[in-house]
């Protein structure tokens, strides 16, 4: 075997705060080989970005490395100054962060920046260091190379930016490249191809590639060998297929456990306890408090006729003068009792539209939302108050859905003083039974949301849509700001709702693994349009339309998995 | 206790015991607000009651026993023998009533302006901030002065020294709400947005429960900031309207007014009547200022 271009050895990064040092990276040793990709995975917060920017010299103050060794081309470079680390950094080593937006300059062409890269390390001549661009804009399939060089960054899609920044990484040959979560800001789609990229580049350069990432599907896809890490330490090294098809450390299993499998549903995501994150989630005496399992008078709870949503794009004083755009056009489906509905697509589909319509949160352009047989759009405001106490939901970032100044236990009981549920006495042991219900402590009433991690949070969130014991959920992404084995937490709390209520949901995703558990049926959405609406088995193993079949070739394989 | 404990235990607290300006500014305006609390307990005359007056000790320099009656007083007599002390005392109540009440005032009005406008957007949006960008176009003294005229001329003669302290606070607060309305409008903006909200509207509770109950806490941070700000700059704004005569009366003398009356006395060689209450209000709003200054960087992470 080669020698390693990257070696990092013990490496300990420490930050001093008025509680004491809090080490965010520990003992860290990992090696990385021309033309290597190493994934490194693991949650928020492990110290896997932390890392990173330890080896190249971006740690912001007051943090620094307190212990460990950095060897680049058999070169030592964690104990340079400050001017030799800048000089390394974008020379031999090369960068891509994940918002492909704030990493270029909007002020100067896609060209300028790559050409005053290229000289400033190269030394080489304007004419040729353009001549250089021009041809590293055509390696990475921008096409047009020699005209997109002019252009500026905002004239680019977040796909193209992602690939110029690539292009700018490179431009100086460096013999690493470190990719900070780069696809987790891009759609589906254009995420395969830029991972494709930086594969071909990989090994077309021989640079050794650091992924660092939290989604095993690209793990799974793109790298040769794989870091585990958890809280600072790394806990698993090996090559992807060995990490992913026979893990041995008990972290690493309960991780992929916890992975949505794209071909297969299972009933419940299975819980390997690691830490402290067990579940303790009863659900038993639940549904001898509800009351409201009635089923609809068709069987049909939510139809939705030819919903449409056009936003003003463009205001001016003249109706004649105004551009819109139709982020929801003529959408029809309906959801039967107890099922949940799945609604996919890419950022920008209209997904989320549909789901605010259906919750009153935007005001229907055109067509009708039919619940249990009530025409919504037409109700009054007395009707509209009946109506939103059968419906709740759940969205997407727990840590915008929760007012910060109130206590967990008023946020749960908002809505049943709202909708005036119950007498006032009752109310309190209500809400600590909800919460208790999704598995929170006895007394996280008292607390406010900003002491509780991002699972727990999305907990309090279905404890408060639960409050109402309503009919029918609408979960808005509800977990794809959630890591992994949050996630499976999370999707078993949901699908334990669903079998033991009978809960109608209408579930929003762009993960299609994380759809295939979950629903019964699944809507496609692309551009505002409903492409096609199909029971999920046959939707995943034979879709008719054409844009399910692009989607379904882009879903991770993840055949290595255990 | 355990409120204490959190509150001694708070980043903002450990900030305020590692900011030598921010320990000296808050004890230097404790101490003045304390004295003024206090005044008929520290303030060795009454200067309100003529009564204890006696005009022999007019012109008295500090520290120095007077040639006729032999009195000695802190800080030395104005020309009516009134113990600058004594009036700086009543003068500052004075001064910080009135800027407290404005800004009050100018808080209120520009919170609830501001949120309608941030949260309901459209034509209200429009008029509020189009009323509040006309009224920048002014400088604020003179907008003061405006009110202040147009009070007095249709107030009674025999009221106009009772009101002048009211109409006073009328007129700073309503050339100050202006910031507190667009503050508030900024982060209503970007609150309302927020999926907190959205989970209220979904309950169904009114766009007022919404604002009141959800928006409002959350947009007060950035209100506190400029309410202090605000403060020593309303006392400064008094004691200027006082200083041109049309604030405070002589008879109810707030800082501003003793430095009009002691200004007179400067050439004349009694700096004395004049450099204590100068002094005063600028301890009093540099203090203010600076604590507000500090309030702002604390609660403002992005702003160091």
């Amino acid at each position: 075997m080669t020698d390693p271009v990257l070696s990092i050895r013990n490496l300990t990064v420490e930050i001093p705060t008025r509680h004491g040092v809090f080490k965010p990276v520990e003992h860290v040793t990992y090696d990385l080989h021309p033309g290597e990709i190493r994934g490194v995975v693991g949650e928020s917060g492990a110290g896997k970005s932390m890392t990173g920017n330890a080896v190249i010299g971006l740690l912001d103050p007051p943090a620094h490395v307190s212990e460990g060794e950095v060897w680049l081309n058999s070169r030592r470079i964690d104990a340079l100054d400050a001017e030799d680390k800048r000089r390394i950094r974008g020379k031999e080593i090369g960068m891509i962060f994940q918002d492909p937006l704030t990493s270029l300059n909007p002020l100067f062409t896609v060209g300028e920046q790559l050409v005053e890269t290229i000289q400033l390390h190269l030394g080489l001549s304007a004419s040729e260091a353009k001549k250089r661009a021009i041809a590293l804009l055509d390696r990475v399939s921008i096409p047009d190379p020699a005209e997109r060089f002019n252009q500026y960054p905002h004239q680019f899609s977040g796909g193209m930016r992602q690939r110029v920044v690539i292009a700018l990484a490179l431009c100086t040959e460096p013999s690493v490249l470190i990719a900070d979560e780069p696809t987790t800001a891009l759609d589906v789609s254009v995420q395969a191809q830029v991972l494709d990229l930086i594969k071909e580049l990989a090994k077309e350069r021989q640079v050794g590639v650091i992924l660092v990432t939290h989604d095993m599907g690209v793990i799974a896809d793109t790298t040769d060998t794989v870091t585990v890490m958890y809280s600072g330490h790394v806990v698993e090294s090996g090559t992807t297929d060995q990490i992913l098809g026979a893990p041995t450390h008990d972290y690493t299993k309960s991780l992929i456990a916890a992975v949505p499998r794209p071909h297969t549903k299972v009933e419940r995501f299975p819980m390997v306890s690691y830490g402290d994150r067990v579940s303790t989630f009863k659900i038993d005496d639940l549904a001898a408090h509800w009351t409201k399992t009635d089923l609809s008078k068709s069987g049909k709870l939510v139809e939705v006729e030819n919903i449409t949503k056009t936003f003003l794009q463009k205001g001016a004083i003249l109706p004649s003068h105004r551009q819109y755009f139709t982020a929801v056009d003529q959408v029809s489906f309906d959801i039967r009792d107890g099922e949940v509905f799945g609604l996919v697509g890419e950022s920008g589909s209209g997904k989320s539209t549909v789901a605010r319509m259906i919750g009153t949160l935007y005001p229907v352009d055109g067509g009708r939302v039919i619940f249990d047989g009530e025409d919504v759009t037409a109700m009054g405001a007395d009707a509209l108050q009946g109506y939103r106490r059968q419906i709740q939901m759940i969205f997407q970032d727990p840590f915008s859905s929760l007012n910060p100044r109130m206590k967990v236990g008023d946020l749960v009981a908002e809505p049943i003083h709202h909708h005036k549920i119950l007498p006032k006495a009752d109310i309190g042991p209500r809400v600590r039974e909800l919460l208790d219900w999704v598995g929170l402590a006895k007394d996280a009433w008292r607390k406010y949301p900003h002491e509780f991690s991002g699972g727990q949070r999305q907990r309090i969130c279905i404890a408060r849509a639960l409050a109402t014991q309503p009919r029918f959920l609408i979960c808005d992404e509800p977990t794809s700001a959630l890591d992994v084995s949050i996630q499976a937490q999370i999707l078993n709390i949901l699908k334990d709702l669903q079998d033991h209520l009978g809960l109608t949901m209408l579930f929003i995703s762009h993960d299609l693994p994380v759809v295939r558990q979950m629903c019964d049926r699944v809507g496609v959405m692309r551009q505002g349009k409903l492409v096609e609406v199909q029971e999920t088995d046959k939707l995943f193993n034979a879709p008719q339309h054409p844009y399910t079949q692009e989607l379904l070739d882009l879903m991770p394989r993840l055949k290595q998995l255990a | 206790m355990s409120r204490l404990q959190t509150i001694l235990d708070s980043d903002q607290f450990y900030a305020f015991r590692r900011s030598p300006v921010a320990m000296v500014s808050a004890a230097v305006a404790s101490l003045l607000i304390l004295a003024t609390v206090l005044a008929p307990l520290i303030a060795p005359t009454n200067p309100f009651d003529p009564s204890s007056l006696n005009l022999m000790n007019g012109f008295t320099p500090p520290m120095q026993p007077n040639a006729f009656t032999g009195e000695s007083f802190l800080m030395g007599t104005d020309d009516q023998g009134r113990d600058v002390f004594s009036t700086i005392l009543y003068g500052m109540r004075i001064s910080l009533f009135v800027g407290v009440a404005a800004v009050l005032f100018a808080m209120v009005l520009g919170i609830i302006l501001g949120l309608l406008s941030g949260y309901f957007g459209g034509w209200t949006e429009t008029i509020i901030m189009r009323t509040a960008d006309v009224q920048l176009t002014f400088p604020s003294i003179l907008l003061a002065m405006l009110i202040f005229g147009i009070a007095k001329g249709v107030t009674p003669v025999e009221y106009r020294d009772q009101m002048a302290i009211w109409v006073l606070i009328l007129a700073i607060g309503l050339s100050d709400w202006v910031q507190f309305a667009r503050v508030v409008r900024g982060a209503t903006l970007v609150e309302k947005n927020k999926d907190y909200v959205a989970a209220a509207r979904i309950i169904g509770q009114s766009p007022l429960t919404i604002m009141l109950r959800h928006i409002l806490p959350n947009v007060l941070s950035p209100v506190l900031v400029i309410a202090t700000i605000s403060l020593a700059l309303a006392i400064i704004a008094e004691a200027t309207l006082s200083f041109l005569g049309v604030g405070a009366p002589p008879t109810q003398p707030s800082l501003g007014t003793l430095i009009r009356i002691g200004q007179g006395f400067l050439f004349s060689g009694e700096w004395w009547i004049l450099f204590f209450p100068a002094c005063t209000l600028l301890a009093l709003a540099l203090s203010v200022n600076l604590l507000g200054d500090w309030l702002r960087d604390v609660l403002n992470p992005r702003l160091k």
